[in-house]
């Protein structure tokens, strides 16, 4: 077990490696290169943008440039946001919590909505044509235009709930809370929801049709039993992998749903720094969602390993 | 994916669907009731009506008439850029599959590495950086599309090429170039069929996005994403001019995604 999550992390680091080489290439690809801010303010004169190229290190090769940036990312030095000064790092772990509130509340909605309806899909036809088309419809729903409606309606028209937000003004109860989560943890869910349902059916719907169920169908087992205790555990490896993996993909779910709601989290500290051209802000955006990735994928794989013994001696 | 839909008329509707937002996109000139840019300044603000089925915007312009245009732009970018995909994950993926264990490691790295980096938040930056114009967009969607492809493609490659009849081939005499495209690439071009299809309502999808974000299709021009994103600031008083767009984008990508579900199910 250890040994293989130790190879897993391994083969990660030449993967990171291409990835830091994009992030890094497509920031130096801007017009101005990190320094467009200052080159776009009237007021910095040239020989203070000649210094701080200098301060910065700017002027020395790109490859001496990647290396020492990629020596402090890894140390944990993320730089300085170029919009108010303080370190990267601090302006996004104080917005992480919001986002893995609103992100761990929408997979909960999902998932309370995809097992129920994935495996009654699997078994019941008509069920079946009705969520299928509903599935197709969530998954092509554009993300901004549902939050758009539902602020419309439940926000707008109604009344029900706040349109945007984490809590009100005075920091709120716990009811207040709950309320400014509904909306955006509900157009994370959606799409989310419709994949999961689809995935689960479908392993189901796999898992059915072997042969072992047909035994334990003519031992005379319940429906029941046979979907839950016997098809159930045999489909959750796939459906725990493609979770995690969707999971993972969260990053420009949160972007947009954030921005809508103004829910304060990392996705909108994304856009705000996009307005501002905030690049080290976005690189460590970039590098932070694509470490994200590849965390979950390991803990998908880790899951697999744990849920099915099969895969162990192939590991 | 599902049988069920397969085996409803829900594929067929969805291809009509497209076929009519295509003839009208395309017809856009002739078909549009009003001028693109005509201002209509006595109905401003209009809500929909006789007159202007989808009501009209802050400056009178009818909105019907922006949606058609729009249409050309949301279609061109969603279908082209997912050619590009597509000629990009074949190449990849037939050339991962074909020439031998280095170069499949190194491309399969680089495509892993690309599947890893946030998709849209990646593309927003690239975008708010070069501020590029329509086609430059179509390219920008199609740089970070061609990965699912390439992995499908590969995956065919490699199982094809264990096949006997590709043996048979090499055995006879065939050149490796011969191979790949004579026998190899036609038993590759349903799984990159529906691939592309599903690619196009994701590049749809996409170029909304950014649009909505503001770094996509710059005004005038029209897309359903800038749109979307100019009728956020006015959506309670007149919401049909967010409700219109953004409804077209839906239709449109679900339309898209029917269809390739409906030709991944033929398959199997």
């Amino acid at each position: 077990m250890i040994r293989f999550v130790v190879r897993r992390i391994a083969q990660g680091v030449p993967l990171l490696l291409v990835i830091s080489l994009l992030v890094f290439a497509l920031i130096h690809a801007a017009p101005g290169g990190p320094l467009s801010t200052y080159l776009e303010n009237p007021n910095v004169r040239p020989e203070d943008i000649e210094r701080l190229r200098r301060a910065m290190g700017l002027d020395r090769p790109l490859g001496l440039q990647y290396l020492s940036w990629l020596w402090a990312f890894v140390r944990g030095d993320w730089g300085f946001s170029y919009a108010d000064g303080r370190p990267v790092l601090d302006r996004l772990a104080e917005r992480v919590p919001a986002t893995l509130e609103l992100v761990a509340s929408a997979c909960v909605m999902a998932l309370m909505a995809a097992l129920p309806v994935g495996i009654l899909a699997a078994v019941s036809r008509r069920f079946d044509r009705v969520t299928s088309v509903l599935a197709v419809a969530g998954i092509s729903l554009p993300v901004f235009w549902l939050g758009l409606l539902l602020q419309l309606v439940f926000a707008g028209a109604l009344g029900w709930l706040p349109s945007s937000g984490r809590a009100a003004f005075d920091g709120g109860d716990l009811a207040d809370r709950l309320a400014h989560l509904v909306l955006p943890a509900t157009v994370l869910a959606a799409a989310l929801s419709a994949a999961w349902s689809r995935y689960l059916r479908r392993a189901m719907r796999d898992t059915v049709a072997r042969p072992f169920m047909r035994a334990a169908r003519a031992r005379g087992l319940r429906e029941r039993t046979l979907l839950l205790h016997h098809a159930l555990p045999n489909a959750l490896p796939t459906f725990v992998t493609v979770v995690l993996l969707d999971v993972s993909m969260m990053a420009s779910g949160a972007v947009v749903t954030e921005s809508i709601f103004a829910w304060p989290g990392i996705g909108s500290l994304f856009t705000e720094s996009l307005a501002r051209r905030d690049y080290t802000v976005l690189m460590a955006f970039l590098m932070v969602g694509s470490v994200a990735v590849m965390t979950l994928t390991l803990v998908a794989d880790i899951a697999v390993y744990a849920l099915d013994p099969r895969t162990r001696d192939a590991a | 994916m599902p049988r069920t839909v397969a085996s409803t008329r829900a594929p067929l509707v969805a291809l009509g669907l497209l076929t009519l937002l295509l003839v009208g996109a395309a017809l856009a000139p002739w078909l549009a009731p009003y001028a693109m840019d005509g201002l209509d300044l006595a109905n401003r603000r209009a809500a929909p009506s006789v007159e202007h089925w989808f009501g009209t915007d802050e400056l009178g312009r009818d909105l019907l008439t922006r949606v058609l245009f729009g249409a050309r732009v949301s279609l061109a970018i969603g279908l082209i850029s997912a050619l590009v995909s597509a000629a990009i994950g074949a190449a990849v993926g037939a050339i991962a599959g074909s020439a031998g264990r280095l170069v499949d490691d190194l491309l399969m790295r680089i495509t892993d590495a690309m599947l890893a980096v946030p998709r849209l938040p990646l593309l927003m930056i690239t975008a708010a950086v070069l501020q590029p114009s329509v086609p430059t967009l179509v390219l920008l969607v199609g740089l970070v599309g061609w990965m699912e492809t390439a992995r499908v493609v590969r995956a065919e490659v490699l199982s094809l090429a264990a096949r006997d009849f590709v043996a048979a081939a090499r055995a006879m005499g065939a050149t490796p170039t011969r191979v790949i495209l004579r026998h190899i690439l036609p038993g590759v071009l349903p799984a990159t069929a529906v691939a592309t299809t599903l690619a196009v309502g994701r590049g749809i999808l996409l170029e909304s996005a950014l649009s909505f974000f503001g770094v996509g299709v710059q005004p005038p021009t029209a897309s359903w994403g800038n749109m979307l994103y100019q009728a956020q600031s006015t959506m309670s008083s007149e919401p049909w001019l967010a409700i219109f767009p953004g409804a077209m984008i839906f239709l449109t990508v679900l339309a898209c995604n029917a269809v390739g579900d409906a030709i991944g199910s033929a398959q199997s």
